[in-house]
């Protein structure tokens, strides 16, 4: 019995102390990472699960991940059940009561995004590992990423009202810069509105409808199915019937199929980047766009194709 | 369509009985002809109005057909359930025809509890053997398993997974238990029938192993197929340690699994397993997960026409270890699992204490996006009588058409202590349809 009042003295000694402490947020990847980071500044940690170079669609459910989680105080996800595959056993895992979802600690990032091939007919697994909830790569559009500082924004506030105006300012000042780099990007994408590109998987729709890219097919024949020989030679003609001269790659995808349709089609294969994280310069939500465009914008002046 | 149709006869029949009752109004025949025909114009200019009505809502219809536009009558109206149509080849022989209510569909009267529904998975196991086995053969063919999986969060508090397997002997609760995730100081409790904590193999449903069978040592030790599965309770807790991450996990069961391994005849014969296990990452790609396991219960060697004369005990020990490599950027691509347990077996019985020992090591490359190589050794003694050993070696090779289907090969070669020297090909086809479930670790 002493040793319980002991103990409960102690909890409830550290509890204010506790409250001062920085509050502890997991991701699930880099980029919802980077913008927690942007949003939550100096008050909070930050930690993500996947890291940028890694398929976040095949993430392994490493026990040590279970410990990052036991650990957190808010968990930021994908959503679209883009983790699927590996987030719920981990969750369950955690014990820890804050970040099961529906808990107050638990945050669906993609909830005021704008999502892209939510499907409106009846999906089945003959059209591969489709996405009912719609294309989960949702981050790859600036103003996506203002609707996900809103939301981690909110949900910091939620645990700290009294450091609102802090998280306030940290999201005013992000939005502003991405406003300002927005535009910048866009400028630097006009000229080539409406390029033609293919892409090995369905990871930039919303990218290519930000900045005006026409993406005309896939390397993968349905996705998350690997290339097929027939697939290949129909995406090929495809190509040269339309001059497409850009091949985008996932970091994660093995460059031999792409490298093969470059050399066939004279396009031009580019590792892009999905994710913070994705290629070493990549550190933040912002060098993730000035690294894609950048790169993109490289390959058209040199390939010289409209 | 049919509405129209509908609308359409039901104004004919009100017509017709509305014609006499206001034709017996009137007094003189001539009125009553004049009324008549008056009545015939009126009908006939009706039956021109809503046939043309008709043939240019037919011809809506035939030009939408083309498009995938929302079928006409996808807005039931309110009240009526909504439906849909009986699918084709179901119709006539006394099956339903027309169209069936659809309960639960969103939007309905009977609305939402469709979204309440578990996540639901089938899982097919189909088998396959040939070559020469006379101790321990295999049917040629096999509907193997097919494994029901239902699972959902049954309130703040907990949730609840089942599987339930139909194997050619009939149906199996294979595991089904309520999980509470909420419990205070860190303690992940199950309650229910589940695979017992112990070791690695035990744990895994058959559609994630990564052979055809399980290991002689599994087989021979640890219960067969079914291994240590039973009804109980289980407690997990993970121990805070700065170094790795540490779980301890016990269990209180029954007491029956196997055929043989555990057997309870009275209330008190529940049997127990603990388990600990530490896992480190060395490196963002390797890890290594290490166990210790026990295990004991009464075993059914003591039973005397149906009485526990014996009151005989088993325990067992388990080491186990895995060692699993995935470079990150080209996980899909590549990985190696190399896995080993050595199982010890204590078992008493009328003619003394048989000590048993077991084990295997298997190793497990992926060649490419969709193959995997594999190979087991195997090596165990009988746990009834331990101066018995079996030994096999098995060669594996797998073929993912995509992530919800597998076709495996194996070549088996099992040396048993009595009987010829078993050569089989095995080889086996699972497909899974339903929830997306979790990828296996």
């Amino acid at each position: 019995m002493k040793r319980i009042v002991v103990l409960l003295t102690a909890v409830l000694a550290a509890s204010p102390a506790r409250a001062q402490s920085k509050l502890n947020v997991v991701t699930t990847t880099e980029d919802l990472a980077s913008i927690a980071r942007e949003v939550g500044g100096d008050r909070i940690t930050v930690e993500a699960i996947a890291k940028g170079y890694q398929d976040p669609h095949f993430v392994e459910a490493k026990p040590s991940f279970i410990l990052k989680l036991q650990k957190a105080d808010v968990l930021v996800v994908v959503g679209r059940e883009l983790e699927i595959g590996w987030l719920p056993p981990l969750i369950q895992q955690s014990r820890n009561s804050k970040i099961q979802p529906g808990s107050e600690g638990y945050l669906d990032a993609s909830l005021k995004a704008q999502i892209l091939e939510v499907p409106t007919t009846q999906v089945t697994r003959a059209m591969g590992d489709v996405h009912p909830l719609g294309n989960p790569h949702y981050w790859l559009d600036p103003e996506n990423g203002k609707s996900i500082g809103r939301e981690i924004a909110a949900k910091l506030e939620q645990f700290r009202p009294n450091e609102r105006s802090y998280f306030e300012q940290q999201l005013t000042d992000f939005t502003a810069r991405l406003d300002a780099a927005e535009k910048r990007w866009l400028a630097q994408t006009a000229p080539f509105k409406g390029m033609k590109v293919v892409t090995y998987h369905r990871s930039f729709p919303n990218f290519a409808e930000r900045f005006g890219l026409d993406i005309i097919g896939y390397v993968e024949p349905k996705p998350g199915i690997p290339p097929s020989p027939q697939h290949t030679l129909d995406l090929i003609n495809e190509m040269k019937r339309q001059n497409v001269k850009l091949v985008l790659v996932e970091p994660y995808f093995d460059l031999k199929t792409p490298n093969a349709i470059g050399r066939d089609t004279g396009a031009q294969v580019l590792v892009m980047p999905p994710s913070v994280g994705g290629v070493k310069e990549v550190t933040d939500y912002f060098k993730l766009f000035d690294y894609d465009i950048n790169l993109l914008v490289e390959a058209i002046k040199k390939t010289g194709a409209k | 369509m049919r509405v129209t149709r509908f609308a359409c006869a039901s104004l004919v029949a009100g017509g017709l009985f509305l014609a006499p009752s206001s034709a017996f109004a009137q007094d003189t025949p001539q009125a009553l002809r004049q009324e008549i025909d008056q009545l015939r114009k009126d009908f006939d200019s009706l039956k021109q109005q809503y046939g043309d009505r008709l043939s240019a809502l037919e011809a809506k219809l035939a030009a939408a057909e083309g498009t995938p536009a929302a079928p006409a009558g996808a807005q039931p109206a309110p009240g009526q359930p909504p439906t849909a149509q009986v699918p084709a080849g179901a119709q006539g022989a006394g099956g339903p025809s027309g169209a069936l209510p659809v309960y639960g569909a969103a939007g309905g009267s009977v609305g939402s509890s469709k979204v309440f529904n578990p996540d639901m998975a089938v899982i097919g196991d189909f088998l396959g053997a040939s070559g020469r086995n006379t101790v321990s053969p295999a049917p040629a063919l096999e509907m193997h398993e097919s494994e029901a999986a239902f699972q959902a969060v049954v309130d703040p508090y907990a949730r609840a997974d089942f599987f339930v397997s139909f194997g050619e002997q009939g149906v199996n609760l294979e595991e089904g238990f309520l999980t509470f995730t909420e419990l205070p100081g860190g303690l992940l409790t199950k309650v229910g029938k589940m695979r017992a904590a112990f070791g690695k193999v035990n744990t895994l449903h058959n559609h994630v192993l990564p052979w055809t069978d399980r290991p002689l040592v599994i087989q021979n030790l640890v219960g067969g197929e079914d291994g240590i599965d039973d009804a109980g309770f289980s407690v997990a807790r993970l121990i805070p340690n700065p170094w790795i991450f540490l779980e301890a996990t016990g269990q209180v069961l029954r007491g029956d699994s196997g055929e043989t391994l555990f057997k309870s005849s009275e209330r008190g014969d529940l049997s127990y397993v603990g388990h600990l296990r530490g896992y480190q990452d060395l490196s963002e790609s390797t890890n290594i997960d290490l166990g210790l396991s026990y295990s004991g219960g009464h075993n059914a060697s003591g039973v005397v026409d149906g009485l526990d004369a014996g009151r005989f005990r088993t325990n067992l020990y388990g080491v186990d270890a895995t060692l699993r490599w995935k470079p990150l950027q080209r996980s899909i691509y590549h990985s190696f699992v190399g896995r080993t347990e050595v199982i010890w077996s204590r078992r008493d019985q009328f003619d003394g204490l048989q000590k048993a020992m077991g084990y295997y090591v298997s190793g497990d490359y992926q060649l490419g996006r969709r193959w995997f190589a594999g190979a087991r050794y195997d090596r165990s003694d009988r746990a009834d009588n331990a101066s018995l050993l079996d030994s096999g070696q098995s060669l594996l090779l797998t073929y993912w058409p995509s992530e919800f289907s597998q076709v495996r090969g194996q070549y088996r070669r099992t040396k048993y202590a009595i009987g010829p020297t078993a050569n089989e090909l095995l080889f086996q086809f699972q497909f899974s349809i339903g929830a997306h479930g979790a990828h296996p670790f």
